[in-house]
């Protein structure tokens, strides 16, 4: 085993203090479902690991009329389970509980979640975030890409992010608190990913001696939203895609909408070109599907991915139907 | 001369009835101890150096810093400079130290230099006119096919049959004998003819590996009244054993060995570890009590095996653990050969099949691989066949379940099933028409066919294909498979105490399949006493040793030499007793844990009483399988089996879901039915997997294997699995055929079946398993576009 430091502070202020100014010695611990396996496989080899989860003021879940406000040490599982969460952002809990497993629900924790690394296989394999092989070719555009970007991978990054709940997260409006050597920040959640460009990037805006302190999420009442994934299997399985909306209705008709895709692109992937075609318009099969193929319009698939843009229409589309409460 | 033969249904008690698994709590409860439990004391932990590419040539290796670190006790090259690698993942160096950690930190300081060479990891369909005719052997490949775990049997045949390019110096055949060359090769290679002039010839992936042709194939293709064409493959998969491949070994005294093996041929293992480590076979112990999964993988010790025995000496001879790890199980630990196929078939109008045309390739990793018996269990009388084996560096290939049988059924299934829809027939009337080609078997698949129907309810579901999938659309499929299943070699002692106690013990080994409940089964229904009167010992050389469970073998083997045994050990007992009795032996029946005279109820004794009639000394019989002198033969060969799936397809997503499926199999004479379905449905649920999910990901850049893990290695998970529905064959025709292997047979189909029903949904064969969402809409497009 690689030897490693390892710290347990109890307080935010403590445990700032102990991160680093760059990436790469120094790793944040929460429920370390996964980070640990990154370990393990020797894909990140931290000098330090500095556990969070002694820091009491990182957990709680609260609601009241300015909306929700979650820990970042939160568990999946709880955050699922929580009464105001399934009663007014009930596409939040279905994402949740959509994903992993119960066991790994339990761990893993909303503020890891965000912050998880990317599934990508070459990555995982140690080839790196933006893989090449020893000649410095980029290995995914010609390479088994089946799984990888379909939008936002003119770069070298070609992963997709990871995270199957930010997606519904964004299409709810949340927001994300930070807290580093600077002090505190709030971003939009979309903000927070972006798209690394030299291996030494990370995929968040998420600076080395930050740590994730809470999400906020307006109140959803005047909202309808779905959550729509598509999986090979049943359960327990990367999706292929997904697809979170939400609605703002004016009679019938969509007054203002958020469409955000997930597993399409190196980021949670909103959509404005959908949102603006859905406007005004009512919701049926057929405005729904227009809203679609605005959505991918401007796909960018790669060798063996192009099933995986008709994949993200078909998710848009139940997902929006699934929103306005009609058959997904 | 006792009557062996297996009893007839009103005088059996247990046999061919519902007996619940024995080690059903142990197993449920975790008490159940498998290889990758045990814990020696002092025990070192081995980890290995493996090669990360997938064809190179080791230039130097540097342990030097390994050794110098604590808590490392030994280092072994397995592999020095000059060796080449043909696969990545391949071993290096063996470390064994105090834990896992420090075994890790050692691999990590060694240094390797590597002479990258190119390679080839794809499978794809060879250029056209790439294949070559296999020229004369040169020393170089006699020594790839030994690195690359070639079978013996098949070396002998290709040296036999393309001689070599230079005849062997005997000290050459001394380095191959240190290598591990087994003596069959070397005779071989002592006879084989020499052609010198082939020296040069430059090697090719591509080998051209039968041409074979039956009847007049053109003659019937030109007067074919409708001829249906199409392409069909299987990936290459892994075995994925949730209990990775491995042993602990140690040296109990200067040339004594005992290892703890998860092995699927604990009789087995002993004499092939003997040769590399110089002692003999008596003197290595081989244990296992159970064993989490080897699907025709773990047959042998493996190269890890033998290493680790020979670390275990390094290091004074402690227990040395070497359990692949969950990657390594991925890459090397098992591979099932692909094969893909353009096949063109043609028949009459009437549904009568007249011809098949097949160009075939596929790949088995570095040795190539043979054709899968295509066509399969239909003997087409006009038939031309060619088939290219591919070699190339994705690592060896291993015998998984019913070997090259889903291969042959997918390739030939899908390809019939084609030809079906063409003439606008339903499956199972142009299936049942051609059933005549299937020869021995046909009546049992006549009556398969129509009960599995039946169970399918076929009728209300078959529709002929769809020309518009729109939606969720459903379809049903069917497929046939055939395997052989004699029993094989085995041995066992019953020994019946004066206390009553009995005892049997069979170096044999319970995959999981049933294997300890089914000796049992036979041999309390022998005795007449309840099966929990029996100790069965069974995973040990020190037990009479019983064969391999490969190829479906065991049940007739272990039963067989389990009731020869019970017979005699019966008649020897009733011997004893018949005086205390006042009757004569043949006058005697055990029963319901007793001992009488038949007819005469006031005759009794129990089971102990009549035990102690023994005297002082305990009765052993040796039962054996098969025995000549012991008749009648109670195994046989040849099973056949119906399968059907249906499926429902979203035609928008490609996601295919399986709704129920029906497998209808006979296995002669059925020792516990209960079991025997469980067979089938595991077969069923793995079959779903591999038609679904399962596929081995090779990047062809850096020639690694991207998904050596669960997440990416996709398995079936219970929520994949619909209804499934078993029926077993039995009673007259087929209980009297005696007992034949059942274990790989249910799981040949599903992939023929799956693919079939999904065409019949979606009206288009999609070409390649898995039926991942990819593919189908692939499939859709296509045909949109036609
Ligand atoms: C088998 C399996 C299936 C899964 N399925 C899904 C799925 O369907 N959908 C899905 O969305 N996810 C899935 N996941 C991923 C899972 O949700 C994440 O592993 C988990 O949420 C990470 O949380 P953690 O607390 O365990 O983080 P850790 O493993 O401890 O950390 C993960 C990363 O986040 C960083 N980090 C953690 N907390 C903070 C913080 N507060 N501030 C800054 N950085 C932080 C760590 O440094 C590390 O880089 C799956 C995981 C597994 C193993």
């Amino acid at each position: 085993m690689r030897p490693f430091e390892y710290v347990s502070p109890n307080s935010r202020s403590q445990a700032i203090g102990l991160l680093g100014a760059t990436w790469g010695n120094i790793e944040i611990l929460a429920g370390g479902t996964d980070l640990l396996t990154l370990m393990k496989d020797d894909v990140v080899t931290p000098k330090r690991l500095v556990n969070i989860k002694d820091i009491a003021d990182l957990r709680g879940i609260s609601f009241d009329a300015q909306g929700l406000r979650v820990g970042a040490l939160t568990s999946l599982g709880e955050l699922a389970d929580n009464e105001n969460v399934r009663k007014n952002y009930p596409a939040l809990s279905e994402a949740l509980l959509e994903a992993a497993s119960p066991q790994i629900r339990n761990m893993a924790t909303i503020g890891g979640n965000l912050c998880q690394r990317p599934r990508c296989w070459y990555f995982r394999n140690g080839l790196g975030l933006l893989p090449k092989d020893e000649n410095g070719k980029e290995l995914v555009a010609g390479g088994e890409n089946r799984y990888h970007a379909i939008l936002g991978n003119q770069g070298a990054a070609k992963f997709v992010s990871p995270s199957t709940v930010a997606p519904i997260l964004i299409a709810y409006g949340a927001k994300i608190r930070l807290e580093g050597h600077k002090g505190k920040r709030e971003l939009p959640l979309e903000k927070f990913f972006v798209i690394p460009k030299t291996e030494n990037d990370r995929e968040h805006d998420l600076r080395p001696n930050e740590i994730v302190t809470e999400l906020v999420v307006p109140p959803a009442s005047d909202l309808k939203a779905a959550h729509y994934e598509i999986r090979q299997k049943e359960v327990f399985d990367w999706p292929l895609a997904v697809a979170a909306v939400t609605l703002k209705l004016q009679g019938t008709n969509v007054q203002s909408s958020k469409i955000v895709l997930g597993y399409a692109a190196p980021v949670p992937w909103p959509c404005p070109e959908a949102e603006r075609a859905l406007s005004g318009k009512p919701v049926n099969k057929e405005t729904a599907q227009k809203a679609a193929d605005a959505a991918l319009g401007k796909a960018t698939p790669l060798s063996h991915n192009a099933y995986k843009v008709k994949l993200a229409k078909v998710a848009v589309t139940r997902a929006i139907l699934k929103a306005a409460g009609g058959a997904a | 001369m006792p009557d062996y033969a297996w009893p007839d249904p009103d005088h059996r008690t247990l046999i061919g009835k519902r007996t619940t698994r024995v080690d059903s709590p142990v197993k449920v409860s975790g008490e159940a101890k498998y290889t990758y439990d045990v814990h020696r004391p002092g025990m070192l932990y081995g980890k290995v150096l493996r090669c990360p590419y997938a064809h190179a040539k080791i230039v130097s290796i540097d342990t030097s810093a390994a050794e110098k670190m604590p808590g490392v006790k030994a280092v072994q090259i397995i592999q020095g400079p000059g060796s080449n690698i043909h696969w990545a993942g391949d071993e290096i160096v063996v470390v064994a130290a105090v834990d896992e950690d420090s075994a890790e930190d050692a691999i990590r300081a060694i240094q390797v230099k590597y002479q990258q060479l190119p390679h080839l990891v794809s499978d794809a369909e060879p250029p056209s006119g790439s294949a070559q005719e296999q020229g004369p052997l040169s020393m170089d490949d006699i020594g790839d096919m030994l690195d690359n775990q070639v079978p013996t049997r098949e070396m002998v045949s290709q040296i036999q049959r393309y001689g070599l390019t230079q005849k062997p110096s005997e000290d050459t055949l001394k380095g191959l004998k240190d290598d591990g060359a087994p003596d069959d090769v070397l005779t071989a290679l002592r006879s084989a003819t020499v052609h010198p002039e082939a020296g040069n010839r430059p090697p090719s992936n591509y080998q051209k590996a039968a041409t074979q042709t039956t009847g007049d194939p053109d003659k019937a293709f030109s007067e074919a009244e409708v001829v249906s064409e199409g392409l069909y493959g299987i990936p290459v998969i892994t075995h994925c054993c949730l209990e990775t491949h491995g042993s602990i070994s140690e040296w109990t005294d200067q040339d004594h060995v005992f290892t703890h093996i998860s092995t699927q041929n604990v009789s087995g293992i002993a004499g092939q570890m003997a040769e590399p480590l110089k002692i003999p076979a008596t003197n290595i112990r081989v244990h296992q009590d159970n064993i989490g999964g080897g699907f025709g993988s773990k047959f042998a010790p493996d190269r890890w095996g033998i290493f680790t025995a020979e670390i275990s000496k390094k290091a004074d001879g402690k227990p040395v653990r070497y359990m692949l790890e969950r990657d390594a199980e991925l890459k090397v630990a098992g591979a099932r050969p692909s094969a893909y196929a353009r096949v063109k078939v043609a028949a009459k109008k009437d549904g009568t099949v007249t011809a098949w045309q097949s160009n075939s390739w596929g790949t088995g990793g570095p040795g190539g691989g043979g054709m899968p018996p295509i066509p399969y269990v239909f003997s087409i009388p006009n038939q031309h066949l060619e088939h290219t084996a591919i070699r190339n560096n994705i690592g060896p290939a291993r015998a998984w379940r019913a070997p090259n049988h889903p291969q042959a059924a997918v390739l030939t299934m899908c390809a019939l099933d084609d030809l079906a829809a063409k003439l606008n027939m339903d499956p199972v009337e142009f299936f049942g028409k051609n059933l005549n080609l299937t020869r021995a078997r046909e009546n049992t698949y006549r009556e398969e066919l129509a009960i599995a129907a039946e169970l399918m309810g076929w009728k209300e579901k078959w529709h002929p294909r769809r020309q518009n999938a729109d939606g969720i659309v459903r379809g049903v499929g069917l497929s046939f498979h055939t395997w052989g299943g004699r029993g094989h070699a085995s041995d066992c002692d019953l020994t019946i105490h004066p206390d009553g106690s009995v005892e049997l013990k069979m170096g044999t080994q319970d995959l999981g399949t049933g294997t300890r409940t089914c000796i049992l089964v036979v041999a309390a229904d022998t005795l007449g006493i309840p099966i929990n009167a029996i100790q069965l010992l069974i995973g040990d050389t020190n037990y009479p040793p019983s064969g391999g469970s490969g190829g479906s073998t065991t049940i007739g083997g272990v039963s067989s030499s389990t009731r020869r045994a019970a017979v005699d050990a019966r008649d020897a007992l009733l011997a004893k007793v018949a005086p205390a009795l006042n009757a004569q032996p043949d006058q005697l029946e055990c029963k319901n844990g007793q001992v009488s005279v038949k007819g005469d109820s006031s005759r009794t004794l129990s089971w102990k009483e009549a035990c102690s009639k023994l005297g002082a000394m305990p009765l052993t019989i040796r039962g054996k399988n098969p025995d000549r002198s012991k008749p009648p033969d109670l195994t046989n060969s040849g099973v056949g089996g119906v399968q059907m799936a249906e499926v429902e397809v979203d035609s928008d997503t490609g996601i295919v879901k399986v709704k129920k499926m029906v497998a209808v199999q006979d296995c002669g004479l059925i020792i516990d039915l209960k079991t025997a379905e469980s067979q089938c449905y595991g077969a069923l649920i793995m079959g779903i997997s591999y038609s679904l999910f399962e596929e081995k990901v090779m990047d062809q850049a850096t020639g690694r294997m991207l998904n050596a893990d669960m997440q990416f290695y996709r398995l079936a998970g219970l929520s994949d699995i619909p209804e499934l529905i078993v029926h077993m064959m039995t009673g007259k025709g087929y209980d009297e055929r005696g007992v034949i292997g059942l274990g790989e047979p249910p799981v040949i189909s599903p992939g023929a079946a799956i693919s079939n029903a999904v065409a019949n949904a979606i009206g288009v064969r999609v070409p390649f398993l898995p039926l991942t969402p990819d593919r189908v809409l692939a499939a859709l497009e296509q045909k949109g576009r036609a």
